[in-house]
């Protein structure tokens, strides 16, 4: 898996295929919307779904880690996918958390799914946590920014090539701020057109999708809000077959 | 003796100046011995009534309060339909008999009264049966049943709809000892496995064919198609047939056809005849309208595809026109035997290939049609998933013990062969999700009491279950509506399709063309017109493949010259071409050409299994091409034939279609297939994980719904022999890979393969070739290429795209 140099804020950032982000200068690894539990989540409600998702989860965390031998490990927020979610991790999934935790320092970034700290694990929780010239926080602030690392949206961003359409998760970028993608096992994502991400990029960016080995890169132009008028074909970047 | 019915029957069927028919007497002599029946009659052959006679006689005889007779149709129209023509005699004969239907649509006023004064006769679907069912009040409900009645069961029967109404009787056999089954049924290739579905001791009535179908042909003015499905360029003479029927159907075979010809076929009615579109995905409002307007005669043709196979008695059809490849003899016979429904005329019916390799097709399937040479699969097991929805069902009625219920399903043709320990894990998912981690004891559905009977958890459980019974799964769909308050709805596209169209977009749909506004949660808003080259929305599954008795019929064909003098001119230069240029496939062998084109080696290799078993294969093939270092680049695959190209020339081609093919290579690429994804879609809300409706306005359910395609990633890893994944590979097998007819295939060409070298293609190898680029056939490897292609021209072209409605477009 071959990892992609950005720069934001003059800080140099490691895009992993995987999802997660690397910043090699302070040795963080960042993570987003891990949803810890949301199978048990959904069986309150009624949906019994296989109940491996906090497992399998856990083994791409561990795996990151792995590689990137992190001094820290920034969890973006939503690392549970409700604020009770801790308590029903299985035994062996609680041990293995605690450990990661143990050997790495663990920041819990709060966000709305877990508004409160993880109970009963070991780390740092905040609201915002400010690192250098770079502001971590779950959701994106709106108006300026310079230096915004988030999460919350899911993005994801298809591509149609070849009369088919092919959607993966992604991360979202201007020179301003960036949104990574959710890496939770169950995680399902938003487009990056719809307004709620779009109105964080008016002027355009990358979309780093994830791909098996490496990231597929595309620009984006800008967002026009309301556009609701026919406009001239744009120069096609790719023609449907 | 000269048999008859007994009065007032009699009279009444004298009134009208009829006759029972022998079939109809034979009916009601052996229900009235108390067997159990399956009467099997073309259409037109006064079915419904034959099977409706032995109840009205016993209630005419001794009218009595409550439910006697239950019919279930696959139809929900033909239900309403059958009612309407039951009420005519019950009311002229003053019969003291009631007559109710029930379906999803029945309002819950009507239903109450229902369940508090059943009718005698109710008629209803398979969906609104298991809905009964799951009834505490069931037992009391059914308890006075005396017969059902089975409509189309050689349409149901082998289908999840067929699982379930199967699970059902079973069920209804146990409410109501004293029923007895009577099953109508179309000729069927699969007689014996059709009666066993109805009951294992019922005898069969089979009433002799009518009279033979006249199946004329008629080819495309000018040159013949090479390729191509749509048959666009026979529309004049289409119109021309129409103008001179009363009423034509036009069958197609897929929804994109069915849009493209009625679009075709209006731009050169001049005399503006009346024609109609029916199909699937329009508004359910715009099929009746159409269908009243064929009952009362008010249209002259009406564009349609497998939604009108099945259906009511449009008395007025005179003349059906299939428009590309029949695929099947016994579906051929289906549309054709909707013109003129009345079994002593001959249906005439007209076939229009759209290529070369249809015509072939057409010939073969009318000497099947003239041989009665009727084909389709045998019905397979019972799906588990379907078994999972009906044992929750169980549950809500009543708690049950797991023996017994085990006893009970074992009596349901489908389910006839169930192990007891797969029931045991498909009971095991129902209770608690089946899981090797013991995660959700707290969350369970079902639990055990002290005696060993299982009871349903809670209320709300058993709501959720009774909001999402029924095993129609569609694609996910979104509303296509038009523009502006009070915009009318149009039906229904697929999701994926709305996710390629830009503002501005047009697409055909509905048989308007239309332009593409935005999207609004789960509408697409439309407007009329618009410029530039119109769209088709394309449906998943929408296609079927050939049946392997018309593919073995064009192989016969191929290898007897003797007949080729009848075939149009252009087909018989065609295939003598071939014979010069390459050899024709033999009976028994697999003809495999390989030749160079431009930079590529190609190699066609002449199977006939169908689509589904090409894809299949096409996929085992370039894995194992790679694997030889041929470095294959692509594949394509029709009816016919599977074509690939590579790099490097193909050899030593007997070793590459060695059975062993079918070992890890095709684990491997099932599992990871997106056909596989899209089953496992199915088997997951069949089976009650994915639930489609949720009580009330729960306001939490996106926070439940979670990705088909996720949970199938995790539950692959971590359990993949859960059951569900079980039965989604059976479906898969059974279905969209066809892999049982490539296995069949492989052994029986062991040993036969014949490889042609050519320097060019062959003449029969041209209509594969045209196909390449309208095929696309994903994997995940393609969608990793696929996105590189996009990557790189993203990067060398620099452009942004505008961010309106879609990113890419």
């Amino acid at each position: 898996m071959t990892a992609a140099p950005l720069h934001l804020a003059g800080e140099r950032l490691m895009l992993d295929p995987g999802g997660c982000l690397h910043w090699p200068a302070q040795r963080m690894l960042v993570v987003s919307d891990l949803h810890f539990e949301k199978s048990t989540s959904a069986a309150l409600r009624g949906a019994l779904l296989p109940p491996f998702d906090t497992r399998e989860t856990l083994a791409q965390l561990a795996g990151h880690i792995r590689k990137y031998a992190p001094r820290s490990v920034l969890c973006l927020g939503d690392s549970f996918h409700d604020s009770k979610g801790a308590a029903r991790l299985q035994a062996a999934d609680h041990a293995r958390l605690q450990s990661l935790a143990q050997e790495t320092r663990f920041i819990w970034v709060l966000g709305n799914h877990d508004p409160t700290p993880p109970a009963d694990l070991p780390g740092d929780a905040t609201p915002e946590h400010r690192q250098g010239p770079l502001v971590f926080r779950h959701q994106a602030q709106p108006g300026r920014v310079h230096g915004e690392i988030s999460g919350h949206f899911h993005p994801k961003a298809s591509v149609a090539v070849r009369g088919t359409n092919i959607t993966r998760p992604c991360f979202i970028a201007d020179g301003y701020r960036m949104m990574l993608p959710a890496i939770g096992a169950y995680t399902g994502g938003l487009d990056v057109s719809a307004p709620a991400i779009a109105t964080h990029f008016p002027r355009g960016g990358r979309v780093f999708l994830l791909g098996r080995e490496r990231l597929y890169s595309f620009p984006i132009g800008p967002s026009r809000p309301g556009a609701a008028r026919r406009e001239p074909e744009p120069m096609p970047l790719l023609t449907r077959g | 003796m000269p048999r008859t019915l007994p009065e007032p029957f009699a009279g009444w069927f004298a009134s009208r100046g009829w006759k029972a028919r022998a079939h109809q007497l034979d009916v009601l002599e052996a229900a009235q011995r108390g067997e159990n029946l399956l009467l099997i009659a073309p259409t037109g052959g006064g079915k419904t009534l034959a099977g409706f006679l032995p109840s009205l006689v016993e209630l005419a005889a001794s009218p009595r309060e409550g439910l006697h007779t239950l019919y279930v149709s696959p139809l929900k129209a033909l239900s309403a339909d059958v009612a309407r023509n039951l009420t005519t005699p019950v009311t002229d004969m003053r019969l003291d008999i009631s007559i109710e239907t029930r379906s999803g649509d029945t309002s819950p006023d009507k239903r109450c009264k229902q369940s508090e004064a059943p009718p005698n006769l109710l008629l209803t679907t398979p969906e609104s049966l298991a809905v009964m069912i799951s009834q505490p009040k069931a037992a009391e409900f059914f308890q006075t049943l005396q017969r059902v009645i089975i409509d189309e069961v050689h349409a149901i029967a082998g289908t999840k709809r067929g699982d379930q109404l199967a699970l059902c009787l079973a069920r209804l056999a146990m409410l109501a000892p004293d029923m007895r089954r009577i099953g109508l049924s179309a000729t069927v290739a699969h007689r014996d496995a059709i009666r066993r579905y109805v009951a294992d001791d019922a005898a069969i009535i089979e009433v002799a064919g009518g009279a033979p179908p006249e199946i004329g042909m008629i080819l495309p003015q000018g040159r013949l198609p090479w390729s191509g499905h749509m048959g666009l360029a026979s529309a004049p003479d289409i119109l021309t047939r129409i103008a001179e029927a009363r009423m034509t159907i036009v069958f197609v075979n897929t929804r994109a056809q069915a849009e493209l010809l009625f679009q075709e076929l209006w731009k050169l009615n001049d005399a503006t005849l009346p024609i109609a579109i029916h199909h699937g995905s329009l508004e359910m409002a715009q099929r009746l309208r159409v269908e009243a307007a064929m009952a009362d005669g008010r249209i002259r043709a009406v564009v349609a595809t497998a939604s009108l196979d099945l259906g009511i008695d449009w008395g007025s059809v005179d003349q059906v026109i299939q428009v590309g490849a029949p695929k099947g003899v016994s579906r051929l016979l289906q549309r054709v035997g909707r013109a003129n429904h009345r079994m002593d005329e001959a249906s005439i019916a007209t076939l229009v290939p759209a290529n070369r390799f249809e015509v072939l097709e057409c010939e073969a399937a009318i000497a099947g049609v003239a041989a009665h040479e009727l084909d389709g699969d045998p019905p397979r097991p019972g799906g588990l998933d379907v078994l999972a929805q009906h044992i929750l069902g169980c549950a809500c009625a009543a708690p049950f013990h797991p023996d017994a219920l085990y006893a009970e399903i074992r009596t349901a043709a489908p389910y006839a062969d169930l192990d007891r320990e797969t029931f045991n894990d498909t009971l095991e998912f129902v209770e608690n999700g089946g899981y090797a981690l013991a995660a959700y004891d707290t969350y369970r559905k079902l639990f055990r009491d002290s005696e060993g009977l299982l009871h349903v958890m809670s209320d709300r459980v058993m709501r959720m279950h009774r909001m999402n019974i029924g095993t129609i799964v569609e694609a996910p769909v979104l509303k296509v509506r038009y523009m502006g308050r009070g915009g009318g709805t149009l039906g229904e596209i697929e999701e994926y399709f709305v996710n390629m169209l830009r503002q501005g977009d047009t697409f055909i749909f509905a048989g308007r063309l239309l332009s593409f506004q935005r999207l609004r949660e789960n509408v697409c808003e439309v407007t009329d017109g618009g410029e530039g080259e119109p769209k088709v929305p394309a449906y998943e599954g929408g296609r079927m493949p050939l049946t392997t008795n018309l593919a073995s019929r064009v192989r016969a064909m191929l290898n007897t010259p003797s007949l080729w003098r009848n075939f149009p001119e252009p087909v018989q230069e065609w295939l003598n071409m071939q014979t010069i240029r390459s050899v024709m496939p033999g009976r028994s062998d697999l003809l495999i050409e390989t030749f160079p084109r431009g930079d590529r080696w190609y190699l066609v290799a002449y199977c006939f299994e169908g689509r589904n078993a090409h894809q299949t294969l096409g996929m085992l093939i370039t894995k194992r091409m790679e694997r030889f270092g041929m470095q294959p680049l692509g594949f394509v695959a029709t009816d016919y034939v599977m074509a690939t190209w590579s790099a490097t020339e193909p050899t030593d081609l007997a070793r590459l279609f060695e059975v062993d093919m079918l070992g890890d290579d095709l684990e491997a690429w099932m599992d990871e297939s997106s056909m596989l994804r899209r089953s496992f879609r199915h088997v997951a809300v069949i089976a009650g994980l994915i639930a489609r409706h949720y009580p009330g306005h729960d306001k939490n359910r996106r926070q439940v719904t979670v990705n088909s395609d996720l949970i199938y990633d995790v539950l692959r890893k971590h359990q993949p022999n859960h059951i569900l994944l079980r039965a989604t590979r059976a479906d898969a097998a059974a279905g969209m890979t066809d892999v049982g007819r490539v296995a069949d295939m492989l052994s029986r060409i062991q040993g036969r393969v014949r490889h042609i070298k050519l320097d060019r293609v062959s003449p029969l190898a041209v209509p594969v070739l045209l196909e390449i680029g309208r095929e696309n056939v994903r994997t995940n490897d393609s969608d990793e290429a696929l996105l590189e292609e996009a990557a790189l021209i993203a990067e060398a072209t620099h452009l942004p795209e505008p961010r309106q409605g879609r990113l890419f477009g």
